[in-house]
């Protein structure tokens, strides 16, 4: 999968709550119309941005997909700024 | 043609009813905004056992990252947790004894299962090392770098003798009115 994106946080090795933590300081820095990747390795990240997306009223989940790096699984999430 | 018979039957009688209609559901609709929850979140704090403050802040911490306003409001055991020192001046003997048998600080908080006797705690401080956690310290000040609100009992300080001196610097202090003005305007509410 290709998808574009502006900024990248890299949350891989932290657990809840550092992967939205970390993401929602960067997703505040973004402009309307950037996106957000979010790489974990915590598999309850992929429901916790889910949520988060939900809550955060201008965030928009675009995708979610899960990769193989450095020999470890990671969650990658997209997130665009409304 | 029928255009024209629409205006012929609308005489102004009809439209001031429409008019004071629209005002009568404005008003409405104001009343219930007024009544609407906040984007917010309300925490008890009762506890003073390491693991259930430490799910406290966690909580405090995703829901302020979500964009929620959180309040924490600390009693009685949950006190403890806020505590910086131990301050004997000006207290009654049971408040004195009361203050030194009762930890200061998230670094003296025991687990509420298999303490044994401070054990149990370190253990779980490691554990969590191992898995990239923060600690419950760097927890707590990212929930209050994430802007949450933290109270702490009025009435509980005063029966316990703790002094505002004695808790760390930003804390408030209220009673269970600040506690039920921020907890009526919430989405969500618990006691921990």
């Amino acid at each position: 999968m290709e998808i574009r994106y502006d900024v990248e946080v890299d949350a891989r090795g932290l657990q809840c709550p550092m992967p939205i933590v970390n993401a929602r300081k960067t997703f505040q820095t973004l402009q309307p119309g950037q996106t957000l990747r979010v790489l974990a390795t915590d598999p309850g990240s992929v429901n916790d941005f889910k949520g988060w997306a939900n809550m955060v009223a201008d965030a928009e989940l675009v995708a979610q997909e899960t990769i193989e790096m450095d020999g470890k699984t990671v969650y990658v999430h997209y997130v665009r700024k409304k | 043609m029928n255009g024209q018979a629409v205006v012929d039957r609308a005489p102004t009688a009809d439209l001031s009813a429409l008019e004071a209609q629209i005002q009568q559901l404005q008003a409405q609709v104001d009343a219930l905004r007024a009544q609407a929850p906040d984007n917010r979140l309300s925490m008890v704090v009762f506890s003073g056992d390491l693991d259930r403050v430490l799910a406290a802040f966690v909580i405090a911490s995703g829901a302020a990252a979500s964009g929620m306003e959180v309040s924490m409001f600390f009693t009685f055991w949950g006190l403890t947790a806020l505590r910086q020192k131990r301050e004997s001046r000006g207290k009654t003997l049971f408040q004195k004894l009361m203050g030194w048998m009762t930890p200061v600080g998230l670094r003296g908080l025991g687990v509420s299962k298999m303490n044994f006797g401070g054990v149990g705690a370190k253990m779980l401080r490691t554990m969590m090392r191992q898995q990239g956690v923060p600690q419950p310290e760097e927890m707590a000040q990212m929930a209050r770098d994430l802007g949450v609100r933290i109270v702490a009992c009025q009435m509980s300080m005063d029966v316990m003798g703790i002094h505002k001196e004695e808790l760390i610097d930003g804390v408030e202090v209220g009673g269970v009115a600040t506690f039920l003005g921020d907890a009526t305007r919430s989405k969500a509410t618990l006691f921990i």
